[in-house]
């Protein structure tokens, strides 16, 4: 009988990790070697008996039971029924608990099984480190995503670096954004800590604020990008290093803050050309537009492109980017004043209410075709619109809600115009460093050949983050807007 | 019943704190609530059903057996036969485990007994934060944090 044994210390509560624990069946949305996985006759995944018969990427096929569940002792086992490997007799029990002393989770993971002889070795290290230690760091992972992280779930040890952040106790307006004090710990296994000199400010973080995304629970920090330079690195860490300046746009969400640490693997050099508060207020957006107009939809020379909002701060650099491509660019806005900054920021039509529907207006444009290619953020006000403006077989890439939610569709009905509907989500093009790498690297060439300019228009003191929100909000802004640690505020 | 539970990450291998908390004569050598020990009748303090007899630094005298000794477990269990806590039926536990992805190990401290309900929040507080967190607090410091 060969005993494999993992133990770790995640520092979450320990609900948060028997949350994705306790879901028998959930694995292949969390371990990285499950690919897929499914319970077999309709049993639920937390009823005693139930199977998992389920894929790993490597091809293998096992199945397994659930033999117990204990809500009250945070404890489960299962046993292997059937399997492509053979890890016969195997039965192993996961087992969690809090640690009260400052915080954080105990989890284990034990099993006993036998082999055929000769393959004792190689089995166990594929269940220790294949299995159980590649799942320990994958809910490790997912737990700093899913809530927020660093500065609340501090241990204050004494080595950690003191900071302001800008956060909130609850969902709510502006006024939920509050000076609190954090203290960015130092950096563990695959960690950076930033000192960071200026940070961007998105719509999203307005919906973190309000609950309406739950990237944040509160008491927590919103934020998604940043700029900073580079105090220290954890283990493992080989593309940073000490003083080095970087940026990021990621999850998990925590950017208004002085000081911070957090996953390095997203963070990533900036080159010396581009400036800090460029950075800041480009990054998230800059990146966005790459990959809308580049992976989501391959803009060419001679499409028709319509962008809503063509003078906001994704919006300004779609229309750069897109005219530059050689598309005929078309912005939807509602005023003089913003129509005026689309045309400066390259459109060659821009649409204002009028008497005439936004359709009627673009069939005029495009002498009835309709345009091959929609980008809206708008949401619930214009999806409807969209769909009339667009030619056969155009496509319509809905990236935000900023008028509310789209709702109900019945599919059928893009049927009428061979419809391709896009739904991108920013995380899902920008989750791998190779994925940033190479977003980030046309992004930069974008900004130094001049075929886009980002320049923040508004900078507020990282204090004064709630007038910043109230301005976004209110629609006030034209481009984008900044932090800057009150200390580095000039 | 009252349960009352507490645990640690003590930055040591789970052999370096089991060969402090083992010894079941030796709460002077860590503990800072403890000033003296022994064990009655002579007996090796890993005998199974010994009894050490203890002082506290405030005065207090206890008397626990040792009701359960695992090396395999790392985990002793005992009872206080005479206190002047108030407590009743009361039996704890002291269990390491080995963190395996550092150098480091789990410390768990729990127990359950009987009270005046009037008492039990006052008992909690004791048992938990000065017993059990304190004796954490002083295996800490004693392994470097």
């Amino acid at each position: 009988m060969i005993k494999v044994h993992r133990s770790t210390v995640i520092q979450a509560p320990i609900a948060a990790v028997w949350a994705i624990l306790r879901d028998f069946n959930g694995h292949d949305r969390w371990h990285p070697a499950v690919a897929r996985s499914d319970l077999e006759a309709g049993r639920k995944t937390d009823q005693v008996g139930a199977v998992r018969n389920f894929r790993l990427e490597s091809g293998v096929r096992l199945r397994e039971q659930l033999l117990s569940l204990s809500d009250k002792d945070y404890s489960l086992r299962y046993a292997i029924v059937e399997s492509d490997v053979p890890l016969q007799n195997y039965v192993a029990e996961i087992k969690l608990k809090p640690v009260t002393d400052g915080g954080g989770t105990f989890c284990s993971w034990t099993s006993h099984f036998t082999t055929p002889k000769g393959r004792e070795d190689e089995l166990a290290s594929l269940v220790a480190e294949g299995v159980y230690t590649a799942g320990f760091d994958a809910i490790r992972e997912r737990v700093s995503a899913s809530q927020f992280s660093a500065p609340s779930i501090t241990v204050r040890t004494g080595t950690g670096i003191d900071g302001l952040a800008m956060g909130i106790k609850r969902y709510g307006g502006p006024e939920e954004l509050q000076q609190i004090d954090v203290e960015a710990p130092p950096p563990g296994p695959g960690k950076v800590r930033l000192a960071q000199t200026a940070i961007g400010v998105n719509f999203i973080d307005v919906y973190c604020r309000t609950g309406y995304f739950k990237l944040l629970t509160p008491p927590g920090v919103p934020g998604m990008e940043a700029v900073g330079t580079v105090i220290d690195v954890g283990s493992g860490v080989r593309h940073l290093s000490a003083g080095q300046r970087v940026g990021y746009a990621c999850l998990p969400v925590g950017a208004y803050a002085t000081v911070r640490t957090m996953p390095a693997a997203l963070v990533f050099p900036l080159p010396d050309r581009i400036d800090d508060a460029t950075a800041a207020a480009g990054l998230l957006k800059g990146m966005s537009a790459e990959f809308l107009l580049h992976r989501v939809h391959r803009v060419q020379k001679g499409e028709t492109v319509l962008i809503y909002a063509p003078a906001g701060g994704v919006g300004r650099l779609l229309c750069q980017w897109a005219a530059y491509l050689g598309a005929t660019v078309i912005g939807a806005t509602s005023s003089e004043e913003k129509a005026r900054l689309a045309r400066s920021a390259g459109a060659h039509h821009v649409i204002l209410p009028g008497q005439k529907s936004l359709e009627e207006q673009v069939k005029e444009i495009t002498k009835g075709r309709g345009v091959d290619v929609i980008y809206d953020a708008v949401g619930r006000d214009s999806f409807a619109h969209s769909i009339e403006a667009l030619a056969p077989c155009g496509h319509l890439i809905s990236f935000g809600q900023a008028s509310g939610d789209i709702g109900a569709w019945d599919i059928g009905s893009l049927a009428s115009k061979s419809i391709t509907l896009s739904r991108p989500n920013f995380g899902h093009y920008t989750d791998t460093p190779e994925k940033v790498q190479a977003i980030t690297k046309r992004l930069f060439q974008a900004i130094e050949q001049r075929i886009i300019s980002i320049e923040p228009e508004r900078h507020y003191k990282l204090s004064d983050a709630a007038e910043a929100h109230r301005a976004l909000e209110g629609r006030e802004t034209t481009g984008a807007s900044i932090l800057i640690p009150d200390d580095l505020y000039r | 019943m009252t349960h009352v539970y507490a645990s640690s990450i003590i930055s040591a291998p789970v052999d370096a704190v089991w060969a402090v908390v083992r010894d079941y004569n030796a709460l002077p050598a860590w503990h800072p609530a403890i000033a003296e020990s022994r064990i009655e009748e002579g007996r090796p303090a890993d005998q199974v059903g010994c009894v050490r007899a203890f002082r506290l630094k405030d005065g207090g005298f206890i008397r626990e057996q040792l009701l359960a000794l695992s090396d395999y477990d790392f985990t002793f269990t005992y009872s206080i036969l005479e206190s002047p806590m108030g407590v009743q039926n009361y039996v704890a536990v002291m269990k390491l485990s080995p963190v395996t992805d550092g150098n480091r190990c789990f410390a768990e401290w729990f127990a359950d007994f009987d009270c005046a309900p009037d008492r039990e929040a006052e008992l909690t507080a004791t048992i938990g934060g000065g017993v059990f967190q304190g004796g954490f607090d002083a295996l800490k410091s004693r392994f470097g944090g």
